[in-house]
């Protein structure tokens, strides 16, 4: 009998160091191929890390942070960039740039926006009200092409949550630990400072493309949208290109993610519970099992 | 295996109700009478997490349905006014997104498990059927809902899956016409995959429901693949038992769930989705979400269309053939060493094979997984038909109730074999 087994396990054993080295001739292919995807991730440049208020379970928008970077999207990039998901009101919502009612009614007021018809079938313009949209820059997206030389620009409502850039392996794994959510804000933030000088030789290949660092392929169709000093603070905070892109991409944040304080208001009560639950029903089971064994 | 309902109608009202439909015997009889294998471990409560799952996604999505407008002009903005203006909008549309992918991660783990402890054997083969024919309308169910928000991902995404039909001979550009209602994705395409959406969820229910018939008139398996032999010694009542160890790991798994809802709400899913769907611009990298990359990177390692298309469909049908394709008597991996390393082989495979649909096919990517793909039809087609001959495969516990009381004992010294194996061993 114990002849047997001995025979069985060397046996075994034989069979486990096949597929052990089979297992390590896959792990160096992967590696090399780690080495060679190199090369082709290479197209986007990763963006620094920035620190975040808002990000973290215990994340909270800088209403001070957001009311300038509306500020700056007002003055400057609403130029070219609609924010059409985005309402009058939401300015006065909880968890956001704090503003007051009547702040929000004011900023409302200052635009015209396009309504009817009226009675006699005619469309006409009025003051925004709070339940109003912020109104978009161009009529339609050809007329934005026209006025952009060909490009686009996009609507501003949700692109600090549709751009990112690629992480790679094994940050991505990381990043469910450390909650990292930021590579929107971090890119947008990015790309605003990323405007530079072309390397020695290189050429766009359309013309009215700028060259930028962290814009994936470099050329991007915007030009350096801001410069120092452009935008007035009243705060003191230092009117720079980095302070304004730190800025409005956190407004842009908010303008995605307008429940983001809530949501994580909320996770956490939903955490402690569930984890004081799990415990309880975790010496519940024992308790009970206790007697079937 | 069915235990016999001890059910008692106690008041005459139950009495009555009793004599004309026995529904209360029957919940009595499945759900609290219900002996289970006394030595189950956790892995084996990932069917009440699915479960708990289902009906979160059939709940969180009834009450979406009523927010969501399929029209293509207005599905991406319906969405976002789920997201901002809808109560608590946020929270639903979060659970439905991360309520998929972790429904797929339990059903994944579900199979796993099923696959290491030989779950799929005599006489669990139709169990096993009808768990394969769940986990297809899950990938149909979990693509059109994908659809559904209509950002560049939604739509690319369909176009790239709906155009795998056209690989079909002589019939497959009229398929794709027929399932697009048009001559793109459109419209129309939105429309019936949100009817579909809708409808294919409670497919899933009626087919869970055949399921959990067939578990409980087989029995479950159980760590040492050895059957129940008697009931009072191998087993425990569902109830309070069963029911407490899943209630723990239901909730366990729900911290999970809500570590995602609440902090990593968009870590599962596409930056690109939340670009309106547009036609005209091809997002740099169509990429499926994370719970069809191992299919989609199969799809891409056969250099034709049409064998790409019949690999990523065999890779899940070859799985309703396992009762048959493994040859080995023994159930548990525990006393299969070879399967045992096999096993975990071919999940390393699953995994690199889900981190190559990630990438471009391109390069030494696509010779990986070519190997990959290979090795995951050899691992089912080959190494299983095969190991059954040639494994030598340990003693099996004489009953349930020994494995469990050898563990608290542990093994008696110099006797590692305690009585002779009832299966297995052949040579």
């Amino acid at each position: 009998m114990s002849e047997r087994i001995t025979g069985m396990s060397m046996n075994a054993g034989f069979a486990a160091r096949t597929v052990r080295a089979a297992a390590l001739v896959m792990g160096v292919g992967l590696t090399l191929a780690g080495l060679g995807a190199g090369a082709s991730a290479s197209e986007q440049v990763q963006p620094p890390r920035e620190k975040w208020s808002f990000s973290g379970p215990m994340g909270n928008f800088d209403p001070a942070q957001l009311q300038r970077g509306f500020k700056v999207y007002r003055e400057v990039c609403s130029n070219c960039h609609s924010l059409s998901m985005v309402a009058f009101r939401n300015l006065a919502e909880e968890g956001g740039p704090g503003f007051s009612e009547a702040q929000a009614k004011a900023i409302a007021e200052e635009y015209k926006i396009k309504d009817g018809p009226n009675d006699q079938g005619d469309m006409f313009e009025r003051p925004g009200r709070l339940s109003d949209y912020f109104p978009s820059p161009f009529l339609n997206e050809q007329a934005a092409r026209a006025a952009n030389g060909g490009a686009h620009p996009p609507d501003m409502s949700t692109l600090a949550k549709a751009r990112t850039y690629e992480r790679g392996f094994p940050w991505f794994v990381f990043d469910i630990f450390t909650q990292y959510q930021e590579q929107g804000p971090d890119y947008i933030h990015a790309v605003l400072n990323g405007y530079e000088d072309p390397p020695e030789g290189q050429k766009p290949a359309q013309p009215n493309l700028h060259y930028n660092e962290y814009f994936p392929g470099h050329w991007i169709a915007m030009p350096k949208p801001i410069q120092d000093g452009q935008v007035e603070y009243t705060d003191g905070t230092p009117t720079t290109v980095e302070q304004y892109s730190r800025d409005v991409s956190a407004f842009l944040v908010w303008a995605a993610e307008p429940h983001l304080v809530a949501r994580k208001r909320l996770g956490l009560v939903v955490m402690f519970f569930l984890i004081v639950f799990a415990g309880l029903l975790y010496f519940t089971k024992r308790r009970v099992w206790a007697a079937a064994h | 295996m069915e235990g016999h309902s001890t059910y008692q109608p106690r008041s005459r009202a139950a009495r009555w109700l009793e004599d004309r439909l026995p529904i209360a015997g029957l919940v009595h009889s499945s759900a609290i009478a219900y002996p289970v294998p006394r030595n189950l471990n956790y892995f084996w409560t990932f069917g009440a997490i699915l479960v708990v799952m289902l009906v979160a996604q059939i709940l969180t999505g009834v009450v979406m349905a009523m927010h969501y407008d399929p029209n293509a002009s207005n599905a991406f903005l319906s969405v976002e006014k789920i997201m901002r203006d809808v109560n608590y909008g946020w929270l639903l549309r979060y659970m439905h997104a991360n309520g998929a992918s972790m429904f797929f991660l339990a059903v994944f783990i579900h199979i796993f498990r099923g696959m290491y402890y030989g779950s799929y054997k005599a006489p669990r083969e139709v169990l096993w059927i009808l768990g394969v024919i769940i986990l297809l309308l899950m990938m149909a169910t979990a693509f059109m809902g994908y659809v559904l928000p209509w950002g560049q991902m939604s739509f690319w995404g369909a176009t790239v899956i709906t155009n795998l039909f056209s690989a079909i001979p002589l019939v497959g550009e009229t398929i794709v016409t027929w399932l697009w209602g048009g001559f793109s994705v459109d419209n129309s395409t939105l429309n019936r995959f949100f009817a579909l959406h809708y409808l294919l969820p409670f497919m899933i229910v009626g087919v869970v429901g055949l399921h959990i018939w067939a578990l409980h008139h087989v029995g479950q398996n159980n760590p040492t693949g050895v059957e129940v032999k008697d009931i009072r010694k191998d087993t425990v009542p569902f109830t309070p038992y069963a029911t407490l160890k899943d209630a723990f790991a239901v909730t366990c798994f729900m911290v999970v769930f809500a570590w995602f809802i609440f902090y990593t709400p968009n870590y599962l899913g596409h930056a690109d989705n939340y670009v309106e769907a547009n036609p005209l611009v091809t997002p740099a990298h169509i990429v499926p979400e994370w719970y069809f990359l191992p299919f989609y990177a199969i799809l891409r390692a056969i250099p034709s269309k049409l064998g790409g298309v019949m690999a990523l469909f065999g890779a899940v049908a070859i799985l309703a053939f396992l009762p048959w394709l493994d040859t080995s008597k023994v159930r548990s991996a525990n006393y299969r060493p070879l399967y045992r390393q096999f096993f975990w082989v071919f999940v390393g495979v699953c995994l690199v094979l889900g981190w190559l649909g990630s990438k471009p096919p391109e390069g030494a990517y696509v010779v990986i997984a070519r190997i990959c793909t290979v090795y995951y039809f050899a691992h089912f087609l080959i190494i299983l038909p095969l190991l059954g001959f040639f494994e030598k495969t340990r003693p099996l516990p004489p009953s349930i109730a020994d494995s469990v009381l050898s563990v608290a004992r542990g093994p008696a010294p110099g006797n590692p074999g305690l009585a002779a194996p009832a299966t297995g061993a052949r040579s």
